[in-house]
């Protein structure tokens, strides 16, 4: 059918909005160019690194490293444990929260732990976790009087991970929860359903495809994970550090490249079932609002269990991140306690260059965080409000960026631009600048911004949009005065996201930063592994204050700048 | 007040949608060649999916068409995107920028023109007064009702004194009797502003109350147009007759025309139908008649059978079957006329001149 005729006229409309076409090719190519080709390159080097044209040699040499082959079995089996145990205690939180009453108190332990990650980098757990049970660790040296306590390695990898992100698992599900039709359930129990029974028959089945996607999500962090199995992971590898020690230890950068290869095709399977199995039947089979609101549990022999069980994990968890900034008070880890003292903050700036890394830390993440932010703002306007040839091209590759773990990303870019564009010098200059860093830290809040943006985005009637092009507005003017003022808020919470994310990120940074720049989060790692715990956490304390004071900042502008509440309270 | 009334002229419009599960093409309109006078209010009337929604938004801009080619006011405007033509569209959902107050929300459109402030604000403070909305500017669009909302739409739409003026079921949200008042109200307004209007709707009273011509859609293609008159009384066939207003269908022979009228055979027994014309002698064809037309009497026609009887107000709610075939009949002012219970038989009756052969 000639549907040629439409096509044509629909492009001829496109081209009539330079601004459109302008923004579509600078993403595209900006897309491509930091996102496509350093994962292009990885794969052209494993393949043909050797020199001997197109073979597999080089995976053939990675693969018959004990080493390696370890770290793949490690990688795996951490992730799935973490992944079970991460989703179980979601759960359990998650159902807490929606279906008991709750007092006052565990409500705000609860609200806590669930932001608590967010805020926070992602090792000072590994450093609690080393503080409080390691072998001069408080609770186990001290108060148990253990002292060869070892808990690096698997066990503590486990445990870490699990505690950094059952939170994320616990957010996802709550939402989820929330989106079942009490009356559903009503009608089992109606019926004659026991509590349990109405659980494991109606609520439990609804959430099967939630849950797998809870599992899938968290097992593609705990495998892409770099900072933990670093600090707490010992001589226990996984993936990701046996990638970085066969860049910065083994030297050797084609076998690397073919390493991360193998990592990402397994997040890249494991996202693939996540995005395209998973995530359509959560929501086919959770498509009903919530009609009422849910009648909540109040037996006390129900709540008072649930409630202390959830208060005291929550607790502990807390407990382990206030460890940190405690940590760094004290005047000697492990051996003495009083009186606190303020002198490893002293020390941060006038030892160990802290000034510096706060600056460069916070000045690269500053300029990074407003260019994501607009940028995943674009990227979901078109992809949820234009239609044009590219735009699956801009969605997917967007979204890829979201299952490349960092260390992948790292290797990609050393491969990809320390030579220029496919080793011919072309943007070589780019590479050891403020820049190509400013780059990464882009492309890694990328997707978690684009994806807040994109449901932002479908919340807005399309007729809006519309209405305003139709009454003489370009494209242009129409994302400038209807919809970025429509989701201002979702914006500066993508900015905020971006500014945090980048400034705690450090799996590709590691690999990139030069001397000429002082990373916070790669300051942390090196002090973490000298075993200098007490600087460590002066910094990490240092860095959680930035962090926290921002997103405050943030909800401070929204209140008063934010997207009007007169037209919230429709 | 428009600046100059536009003609619409559609020739061999489709549009090509790929069904979303099967992946298959298909017309969502086929072929369809349209021409409105500049200054008539017309309506597209159909059913969910008939593509006369499609069709607006071709013209509006926001879909291209696969095949053919849409003129404004003599110009082709296919290669036009929507902010470069001279149309303006009052949405289904009012679409008003939540983050603008209402004369923000007139303005918007005067703003991108460049008009200068004082002009502005005259332009916008006198259409907010044509649809009753004086002294309302400084509100936000949250603080009105539906009915408000509405007024406000077509203001934004009205105010740019576009060529046509496209509507998009803007009453589906209002409730029925607010539906009927601003009905009234936007033929009057499109009357007094003397401008080209083209309405999409399901609702065939709306359709008759509004236009000076419906344009009847089904499954992409037009199945009729004319005045609602025309449409009423004759329509052209079964699927226009049973959507605009109620019908009964009788299957008949045609046997002869006599004097201009034609005689049918139904059941066996002949009747007399003005508008069969169409039909030549001997050919099968289904009689048209309007419940409202029929009458139930102790002679007549033929013997039916009374299976609900409901006193409604204005009228007498009868269900009846001929044989196999229900019927629908609306005796008007029913006091002081014979009522038949539920059960009882009675006779069918209508004049020659409201009954039609299709």
């Amino acid at each position: 059918m000639a549907t040629a005729q439409g096509a044509a006229l629909d492009r001829k409309k496109l081209m009539a909005d330079p601004i459109m076409v302008t923004t579509i090719v600078v993403l595209i190519t900006f897309l491509t160019l930091f996102i496509l080709y350093p994962l292009a390159i990885l794969l052209i080097d494993s393949l043909y690194g050797d020199g001997n044209g197109l073979s597999l040699s080089v995976f053939k040499r990675v693969l018959a490293m004990p080493t390696f082959t370890r770290a793949i079995g490690n990688t795996l089996k951490i992730g799935f444990v973490v992944g079970i145990l991460s989703t179980l205690i979601g759960l359990l939180f998650a159902y807490v929260e929606v279906y008991v009453r709750m007092n006052r108190f565990a409500g705000g332990l609860f609200k806590l732990v669930s932001m608590l990650p967010v805020v926070s980098p992602p090792f000072v757990l590994s450093l609690s976790m080393i503080m409080l049970f390691g072998r001069s660790g408080l609770i186990t040296r001290f108060l148990l009087g253990i002292y060869d306590n070892n808990v690096y390695g698997y066990w503590g990898i486990v445990i870490v991970q699990t505690l950094t992100f059952f939170p994320v698992c616990y957010m996802m599900l709550k939402g989820l929860l929330k989106n079942i039709d009490p009356s559903l359930e009503e009608a089992a129990r109606d019926m004659g359903a026991s509590r349990w029974k109405v659980f494991t028959d109606v609520t439990f089945p609804l959430m099967l495809p939630g849950l797998g996607n809870a599992f899938l999500v968290t097992f593609i962090e705990s495998i892409a994970d770099f900072a933990n199995p670093m600090i707490i992971g010992g001589s226990y590898d996984t993936l990701a550090t046996t990638i970085y020690l066969q860049i910065t230890g083994a030297m050797d950068k084609v076998g690397a490249a073919a390493m991360a290869v193998v990592l990402l095709c397994i997040t890249l399977a494991m996202f693939a079932v996540q995005k395209y199995y998973l995530e359509s039947k959560t929501a086919a089979t959770l498509t009903g609002k919530a009609s009422r609101a849910r009648m909540l549990i109040e037996d006390k022999s129900v709540t008072v269990p649930l409630t202390i069980l959830c208060s005291l994990g929550a607790l502990f968890v807390i407990v382990m991140y206030i460890c940190v900034p405690i940590g760094a008070l004290f005047p000697t880890w492990g051996y003495k306690f009083t009186p606190l003292t303020f002198k490893w903050f002293g020390q941060v700036f006038s030892k160990y260059k802290g000034l510096k890394a706060f600056r460069d830390s916070f000045v690269l993440s500053l300029i990074a965080s407003p260019i994501t932010a607009l940028l995943s703002m674009i990227i979901s306007y078109l992809v949820v409000k234009r239609k044009f040839k590219a735009k699956g091209f801009i969605e997917a590759v967007s979204m890829l960026a979201m299952a490349v773990p960092g260390t992948v990303l790292g290797v990609g870019y050393i491969r990809g631009f320390s030579g220029g564009l496919f080793r011919t010098g072309f943007l070589q200059g780019l590479y050891g600048t403020g820049a190509i860093l400013i780059i990464v830290f882009v492309v890694r809040s990328l997707p978690t911004g684009t994806r807040s943006g994109i449901s932002a985005l479908r919340q807005i009637d399309k007729s809006i949009e519309e209405s305003a092009y139709d009454m003489g507005a370009d494209s242009f003017k129409v994302f400038m005065t209807v919809t970025l003022p429509l989701i201002k808020d979702s914006f500066l919470s993508g900015l905020v996201t971006a500014f945090v994310r980048s400034i705690t990120a450090i799996s590709a940074i590691i690999l990139l930063v030069t001397p000429s720049y002082l990373l916070i989060t790669v300051q942390i790692n090196e002090f973490a592994e000298k075993g200098a715990f007490s600087i460590a956490c002066a910094f990490a304390t240092i860095l959680i204050l930035i962090t926290y004071g921002s997103v405050l900042l943030m909800n401070l502008v929204m209140k008063f700048f934010g997207t009007s509440r007169k037209i919230k309270e429709d | 007040m428009a600046k100059e009334k536009k003609g619409v002229r559609l020739e061999h419009i489709s549009k090509i949608y790929q069904d979303p599960k099967t992946h298959k093409d298909f017309y969502a309109v086929h072929d369809t060649s349209l021409e409105i006078e500049p200054g008539s209010f017309v309506t597209l009337l159909g059913p969910s999916g008939c593509g006369k929604t499609t069709t607006l938004r071709m013209i509006a801009g926001f879909e291209s068409p696969d095949e053919g080619e849409i003129y404004l006011g003599g110009e082709p405007i296919n290669a036009l995107t929507p902010n470069k033509r001279d149309t303006a569209m009052v949405f289904q959902s009012y679409a008003l920028l939540p983050h603008y107050n209402i004369f923000d929300n007139v303005a918007y459109g005067l703003k991108l023109r460049k008009m200068d402030k004082d002009t502005i604000r005259t332009k916008v403070l006198d259409i907010l007064k044509l649809v009753g909305l004086e002294g309302m500017e400084a509100r936000m669009t949250n603080q009105l009702s539906g009915g408000q909302q509405q007024r406000v739409a077509l203001a934004r739409a009205l105010v740019l004194e576009p060529g046509v003026l496209l509507f998009d079921e803007p009453l589906s949200n209002l409730d029925a009797k607010l539906r009927v008042s601003m009905r009234t109200e936007i033929r009057r307004i499109q009357q007094e502003a003397g401008i080209t209007a083209i309405y999409v709707t399901h609702d065939q009273s709306e359709a008759m109350a509004l236009s000076d011509k419906i344009i009847i859609m089904e499954k992409g293609v037009v199945s009729q147009m004319g005045s609602p008159q025309e449409i009423y009384y004759h329509p052209k066939n079964e699927f226009v007759a049973d959507f605009i207003g109620d019908a009964n269908f009788l299957k008949g022979k045609m046997l002869r025309h006599e004097g201009g009228d034609g005689i049918v055979a139904i059941n066996g027994t002949e009747v007399r139908v003005a508008t069969a014309d169409n039909v030549a002698d001997g050919a099968e064809t289904t009689v048209v008649l309007r419940p409202e037309s029929t009458v139930l009497g102790d002679q007549g026609y033929f013997p039916v059978k009374v299976i609900v009887s409901s006193f409604m107000g204005a009228y007498q709610l009868y269900h009846v079957m001929l044989g196999d075939t229900k019927l629908i009949i609306h005796e008007y002012n029913p006091k002081g006329k014979k009522i038949y219970a539920m059960g009882e038989t009675a006779y069918i009756n209508f004049e020659p001149g409201n009954a039609h052969c299709i």
